[in-house]
């Protein structure tokens, strides 16, 4: 296979952009934009069914979207626009040439086809099993040898990344260390390897139990095996989201880092930890000892947390710190005031920071501590989590990245600026809303899954009080009104690639020179940062996340004594 | 900028702001606090799992339920026509989760102790005791022992929430405590 | 942004580069890292758990 080494230049941005890359990187978010549209309308199906007034679909129906709704959005439009993201942060980043661009088609139509098998087979409705598809329910074999044929697409993709680095590495094309969103990607990448790992570990033996040559599956060691496919994939969208979330703060304000070492040893801690908490889904199952549970629920000391709640500080600080050289000075908040809340990246960005700390955040440490875990698992409060964290956090950094990226990869004008202004507000309330009204359905008992919480058919019957029937609507109408946004932003991408206008190869808008113009050669002399702000905002968030876990152990001690 | 390679080619020497230091400190003493409180709670709390389990067979497990059941039953339950088993406090209570009940209905007393057994017979089931809102997965092939003290009298609900086929959303059992 | 590469090598350039830098530096040493502590910790330990439930009487 020749060597591709053609380029082209970034009219925006002054990168050089290697051809098979920029069509790859297309040709895999275009894709992860349709996944994101057939996931969502399954989502607002489902979203519409808990409501007890609409109550749309048949139960059967109803599992079956729901088990469409998670692999289509969970695993798929993630994925695929994760692939996107390490092409990006490899071979734009470093400006090199693409490892092996042909490996790069083979994954993305092992990626393609599996998508469509694993559908089909959930379509058919005899793979109604949900996404974590527990033994010993059991699904068709093309359930899961679509699953196994997407994720070894993936792998290949994680493989051409690391390619990637090391020809960027031997041909010199940057110097000294990666830059700070590919070392973020690198860490995507990583976990993405080990998740995958875990999951042909587990759906390789459970196809063939499917088909018939394995007698049975233990199900607890499923579990154990499973989660750490299944919570690892999602910690894939923390580490490429952040990522995501340093790559704007750089492109819209010219922030660099507040200190690239401790940016980086967060990181560090999410390679070494982050995985681990896939034990946050076997606090109650039989058999494990506490010890094992507390050391992987807590991410070992809760080390990965505290990642977290660094980059929670020095994402913000950067920006703070970039909008404090222009002369933003005033006061504590000038800086955040004067930020582009009308350009949908910045605000799909802050919407994403700010809802991802607090509603997927702190909710996800209160589920995995090992006792409090008892008053959540299996409620309406686990989506309630996630919703906070892959749909307000990663989906949202995602579709803010592509505000920014789509124009400039395609070089076309975005096809409907004045609604995209609206997008990120309507689709991160919406969904954060609807984040929080599921948590809350489900600190009253509400079970998820579940397509009738009034027993209508049930011999016995439980009675949940008015406030959880409440919760429900709302969520019906928080999820309407996300949903909204998300069309939106679908019309607007899909729009662009097909009716937006060419740019013209005039001078860059504002915000984009200062991509070009950015503080690099100012070194990073710590002594001058100040971020007084994004300090305040912080301890903001960190008394929330005090008072509302000692909330939470209140509550738990109100319940039946257990031993 | 982060889209850049760092500037200086030796950078993890670079010192440190203090805001960073500060709230890196914070942090991490939060983390701490956090990891602490779980072995705490084994100590302090009145809420922990225990962590005993045995394999057991289904068929073998359903006689021990069933023998359970015929020994303490004092009356059928007039929707259902389940047995309401009322055993001394203390005792191995077994209860049965299947498609789609959680058999048989329990009859406790408040502040007395039960070791409460729970296996599946077929796929997997979510024990959700409400309004108590106590969670715990219950597997087939597996016989989990909890120790449960009910705190205060009343009518008690256990709904399944983990996905277990169509009839899922029917699977309603009760526990009376008087 | 050629000219800004430029600069990248800021710095003394004979200081040796510090070992945790070089740590985060190497892919190929993270890969393995970030594949062995979960391998270890939360696979192996669970299966052994696991398969160490005593069967019923």
């Amino acid at each position: 296979m020749a060597i591709n080494r053609q380029f082209r230049t970034c009219p925006d941005t002054g990168f050089k952009i290697h051809l098979p890359a920029d069509k790859l990187i297309k040709w895999n978010a275009v894709t992860a934009v349709v996944f994101l549209l057939i996931g969502g309308i399954f989502g607002l199906a489902v979203a519409l069914t808990r409501w007890p007034e609409v109550h749309l679909l048949d139960a059967d129906l109803f599992y079956l979207a729901l088990t469409a709704h998670g692999l289509d959005v969970l695993l798929v439009w993630i994925i695929f626009f994760e692939v996107a993201i390490l092409y990006f942060a490899s071979s734009v980043l470093l400006q090199c040439r693409l490892a092996t661009p042909w490996l790069g088609w083979v994954a993305y139509i092992l990626m393609l086809v599996g998508a469509l098998i694993t559908n089909v087979a959930v379509l058919r409705g005899d793979s109604s099993v949900m996404f974590t598809s527990y033994v010993p329910m059991k699904a068709a074999p093309d359930f899961y040898l679509g699953i196994i044929l997407f994720a070894v697409g993936a792998l290949l993709a994680c493989f051409i990344f690391l390619g990637t680095l090391v020809i960027a590495k031997n041909e010199k094309t940057y110097e000294g260390s990666i830059p700070l969103v590919t070392f973020g990607a690198l860490t995507a990448a990583i976990i993405a390897i080990f998740t995958i790992a875990a999951g042909a570990i587990i759906l390789i033996p459970t196809l063939l139990w499917s088909v018939g040559y394995v007698g049975s599956i233990d199900t607890v060691m499923y579990k154990v095996v499973w989660w750490a496919m299944g919570h690892s994939s999602q910690q894939i969208n923390v580490a490429a989201h952040i990522s995501v979330w340093y790559a704007l703060a750089a492109i819209l304000f010219g922030a660099k880092p507040l200190s690239e070492k401790v940016s980086r040893t967060a990181f560090l801690l999410y390679i070494l930890f982050l995985q681990i908490a896939s034990a946050h889904h076997l606090l109650v199952e039989p058999g494990l000892s506490s010890e094992y549970k507390i050391f992987n629920t807590s991410y070992a000391l809760y080390l990965a947390v505290l990642g977290s709640m660094i980059h929670g500080l020095t994402v913000p600080g950067a920006v703070e710190h970039a909008q404090r050289k222009k002369g933003l000075n005033k006061g504590m908040f000038e800086w955040l005031r004067k930020a582009p809340w009308g350009n949908p990246a910045f605000s799909g960005f802050a919407l994403s920071v700010v809802m991802f700390g607090f509603l997927g955040g702190i909710s996800g440490v209160m589920m995995g501590a090992e006792q409090l875990n008892i008053i959540i698992h299996n409620t309406l409060y686990v989506p309630g989590h996630f919703h906070g964290t892959v749909v307000v956090g990663t989906t949202l950094a995602f579709m803010a990245l592509a505000y920014w990226l789509v124009p400039v990869l395609w070089q076309r004008e975005l096809f409907l600026p004045g609604l995209a202004k609206w997008q990120p507000y309507l689709f991160g309330i919406g969904m954060g809303l609807a984040s929080l009204f599921m948590m809350g359905a489900g600190t009253l008992g509400v079970p998820r899954r579940h397509w009738d919480i009034s027993f209508a058919d049930a011999t016995l019957s439980h009675e949940f009080p008015a406030a959880a029937y409440l919760m429900m609507g709302m969520n019906g109408v928080a999820a309407l009104i996300g949903g909204i946004g998300g069309a939106i932003f679908v019309l607007n991408m899909v729009g662009t690639l097909l009716l937006g206008k060419k740019k013209q190869p005039a001078p860059a808008k504002a915000e984009e020179e200062t991509v070009a113009q950015g503080p690099i050669a100012v070194s990073g002399s710590a002594g001058a940062v100040s971020v007084p702000g994004t300090f305040t905002l912080a301890l903001i968030f960190l008394v929330t996340f005090i008072l509302y876990y000692f909330v939470n152990w209140n509550y738990l001690a109100g319940v039946w004594g257990l031993s | 900028m982060a889209i850049f390679p760092p500037p200086q080619r030796v950078w993890w020497r670079e010192r440190v702001e203090k805001t960073e230091v500060l709230w890196v400190t914070l942090a991490l003493t939060w983390a701490l606090v956090m990891f602490f409180m779980m072995p705490y709670w084994h100590f302090a709390g009145d809420q922990n799992l225990s962590n005993e389990a045995y394999r057991v067979n289904p068929e073998a497990y359903a006689a021990k339920a069933e023998a359970f059941a015929a020994e303490h039953k004092v009356r059928e339950d007039a929707t259902s026509g389940m047995p309401v088993v009322h055993p001394p406090a203390g005792s191995d209570v077994y209860m049965i989760a299947r498609l789609w009940e959680w058999w048989p209905i329990l009859e406790l007393e408040k502040g007395q102790t039960y070791r409460l057994h729970l296996s599946s017979m077929d796929w997997q089931h979510g024990f959700s005791l409400l309004p108590e809102n106590i969670n715990i997965q219950v597997h087939p092939n597996y016989d989990m022992v909890v120790t449960v003290t009910p705190t205060y009298a009343g009518e008690f609900s256990i709904v399944c929430n983990e996905f277990c086929g169509i009839g899922h959303h029917t699977m309603v059992g009760k526990i009376f405590v008087k | 942004m050629a000219e800004e590469e430029i600069k990248t090598g800021g710095g003394d350039a004979g200081e040796p580069i510090p070992f945790m830098q070089q740590v985060l530096d190497n892919p190929f040493l993270l890969l393995f890292l970030g594949i062995t502590v979960p391998t270890v910790t939360y696979i192996i330990w669970g299966v052994m758990e696991v398969a160490s439930i005593p069967v019923a009487q």
